[in-house]
């Protein structure tokens, strides 16, 4: 057992820099086992990811469209979390805020079109913000587990969608339960066309602006914890309610206000799948990205900044892990929810396994450095 | 004549639908009693389904999958206890990445393995478990009133029906009256009281959790090789959650677990059994409605309408011996 070292003598990049990439180094040893047992080859599996994601401008361009969707709900997890709470309702939360984000863009189609994206932007945070709130005054007043509510949320909301996909709004032309599509002015500008504008000839690949909201969003995020009152006490309720209680700070309140701005940055994952991607409703579209951004925002630890680089090394998974996937019959893309389960143990749960050995390995040498 | 027929069909569906969330809701039980907070049943329930059917096929019998499923979900409950009980990481943090890598690695498996879109193959006849029929069931069934109760109400189930109903009371008896299980419930309340006496609070939680590992083993066995003859993708479908829901519901005590679990089991059997009736009144429910009766109501069950639930004393906290 190595002795603890004092908190305050570890350099910060041990702690943010050093402790996760050896984490994360461990999570893709076990993942490359994973892949081992499926009868592939990890080594050949890896060099498919880099060049899949990094390879070539289209893959670039669905790395970064991932992405935005895994900063969205990497953030939403994270704000719940620096009030202990756990949301992991991201993915219903983006199903509704979708929902949002179609209906205000649908019929308010005779509005100019800078204004119905605003209104769908906005749609899609309320509504997810709406979807939240249910679980979040359950955990403030009544004491029921936020985690079984917002999942249970989850199964509600994908029940609720199917049926106003089938009967209410469904495009009754189409074979499947789909809306009928939005007017292109309405479709939000879309890189190729932004590359092609200033004379490059890019292919298709599904990133839009949203990924600047995303960038957005992340600001205002980490102004919002740690450069606002708001976050100031929603912090104080995570790390000791009792301290806060006693500081005049309402836990239930914040409880409440951190599950509203955790659906509402949940609910905007609807604003890049519908307005920038999709232009329609299918069945299913958040596929995971609310589950991905638990994985996202611990391995980020929960600050925007880690978000944005958790959210690129996730974004690089899953285009590279398609082209995996494409390449090697023995891998399905669950073999990436599974990696992502290896993530979450390794830099969440098992944060701790060899935190204590660095830290004291760089404290002591810098001690012997200090000395001679 | 037609009404009791549906009753008797809707108690012994009841019954049937309610087994796993009983083995989880048990299984959960255990862990949670220890201050060791359980939302893997999820996962771990899954990954029974995937071991117990695989292993049934590849070995070539129902009781091998059984006995492997028990294997995987102990270490899984081990790798559960690792991260939150040694190195005090964030339980619930510990439980949502077991589920998340089950529901991963269970389909991959599946599909790499037997190359099947995530399925299992189907279990021939020789390797899965089949309903019992007590002795006498036919013999009574024209008895009035108790030769059908117990024919199709008592007979004719899957012994995983049997052991989980004999388990309540069994698990009743270890947590309050023995010595194991005063240490458990002592743990979960009091960790540093339990440390003075001399007893390894670490020991008597991972023993818990081995405990609670063999129980929900059950519950994935019983999904894959009785009631279905695969395992295919995500099949524990909420299970676990509804499971853990139970035992809050039921104030983590095994008599009222067992009710919450039967209630879920009736919404749940119940909802099979309005989808595509009209409901004289209101006429058809869309059946979406209805199969999200079991959600709601574990929502409406959990926000405390019928009184609020007290937790173990020192549920979720990693124990920290002072020095």
């Amino acid at each position: 057992m190595v002795k603890a070292v004092d908190k305050t003598k570890v350099p910060w990049w041990v702690s943010n820099a050093v402790v996760p990439l050896v984490n994360l180094t461990l999570a893709f040893i076990v993942s490359g086992l994973f892949i081992f047992i499926s009868g592939e080859n990890p080594y050949q599996a890896l060099k498919l990811i880099l060049y899949g994601s990094f390879g070539y401008l289209e893959g670039i361009g669905y790395t970064l469209y991932y992405a935005t969707n895994f900063i969205f709900t990497g953030l939403a997890f994270a704000i719940a979390f620096h009030c202990r709470l756990f949301n992991i309702g991201g993915e219903g939360q983006a199903y509704i805020g979708g929902l949002g984000v179609f209906l205000f863009a649908f019929y308010f189609s005779a509005l100019p079109v800078s204004i119905v994206w605003l209104l769908a932007i906005l749609a899609s945070m309320l509504f997810g913000a709406a979807w939240a709130i249910i679980p979040g005054y359950l955990q403030a007043y009544r004491g029921s587990h936020v985690v079984i509510t917002t999942i249970m949320f989850n199964f509600i909301a994908s029940a609720l969608m199917v049926f106003l996909l089938v009967d209410v709004i469904r495009d009754r032309r189409q074979m499947g339960p789909t809306t009928e599509a939005l007017v292109k002015e309405q479709w939000l500008p879309m890189f190729k066309n932004i590359a092609a504008y200033f004379g490059y000839k890019v292919g298709y690949s599904p990133l839009n602006i949203s990924f600047l909201l995303a960038v957005l969003a992340s600001f205002g995020v980490w102004f919002l914890i740690w450069r606002t009152k708001w976050g100031y006490e929603m912090r104080a309720v995570g790390h000791n309610t009792q301290a806060a209680i006693y500081a005049g700070i309402s836990p239930k309140k914040n409880i409440i206000l951190a599950m509203v701005i955790s659906g509402a940055l949940a609910g905007m994952l609807g604003v890049n799948e519908i307005l920038g991607v999709h232009h329609k409703i299918l069945v299913n579209f958040p596929a995971g990205y609310g589950f991905t951004g638990i994985a996202v925002a611990l391995m980020g630890r929960n600050h925007p900044i880690g978000i944005f680089l958790a959210s690129l090394l996730f974004g690089m998974l899953y285009q590279g892990g398609s082209e995996v996937t494409f390449d090697m019959p023995n891998i399905t893309r669950y073999m990436f929810v599974a990696v992502q389960g290896v993530i979450i143990l390794f830099s969440g749960a098992l944060e701790n396994l060899f935190r204590p050995q660095i830290e004291y390995f760089f404290v002591n040498t810098m001690k012997q450095k200090a000395v001679t | 004549m037609e009404i009791s027929a549906d009753i008797i069909s809707l108690v012994s569906a009841t019954l049937r639908i309610s087994t796993p969330l009983v083995f989880a809701a048990m299984a959960g039980l255990f862990a949670e009693r220890s201050g060791v907070i359980d939302f893997g049943l999820e996962g771990k329930m899954l990954a029974a389904a995937f071991v117990a059917a695989s292993g049934a096929h590849i070995f070539g019998s129902e009781w091998y999958g059984l006995g492997l499923a028990i294997v995987c979900c102990v270490a899984l409950s081990m790798l559960h206890g690792f991260a939150s009980v040694t190195h005090k990481g964030d339980q619930v943090v510990s439980c949502v990445a077991i589920n998340i890598l089950m529901i991963g690695l269970t389909t991959a498996l599946a599909a790499a393995w037997f190359g099947q879109q995530g399925l299992t193959p189907t279990l021939t006849d020789d390797r899965r478990f089949f309903e019992i029929t007590l002795p006498f069931a036919d013999a009574v069934s024209g008895v009035p009133l108790l030769g059908p109760i117990y024919s199709e109400i008592i007979s004719g189930h899957y012994i995983f029906v049997y052991i989980a109903y004999i388990f309540v009371p069994c698990v009743y008896w270890v947590v309050f009256k023995t010595r194991f299980g005063l240490r458990l419930r002592a743990v979960g309340e009091n960790p540093s009281a339990v440390d003075t006496a001399g007893i390894s609070v670490e020991l008597m939680r991972y023993k818990a959790l081995a405990v609670n590992g063999v129980l929900v083993a059950f519950a994935g066995a019983y999904l894959s090789t009785a009631i279905n003859a695969n395992f295919f993708r995500e099949m524990s479908a909420g299970r676990g959650y509804l499971a853990l829901a139970a035992l809050i519901f039921g104030k983590w005590h095994p008599k009222t677990a067992l009710i919450a679990c039967l209630l879920f089991g009736f919404a749940d059997a119940l909802q099979i059994r309005l989808q595509g009736v009209p409901i004289p009144g209101i006429g058809l429910i869309p059946v979406q409605f209805i199969q999200a009766i079991p959600y709601v109501l574990t929502v409406v069950l959990l926000a405390g309408f019928v009184g609020k639930a007290i937790a173990p004393g020192a549920i979720g906290q990693p124990y920290i011996k002072e020095r």
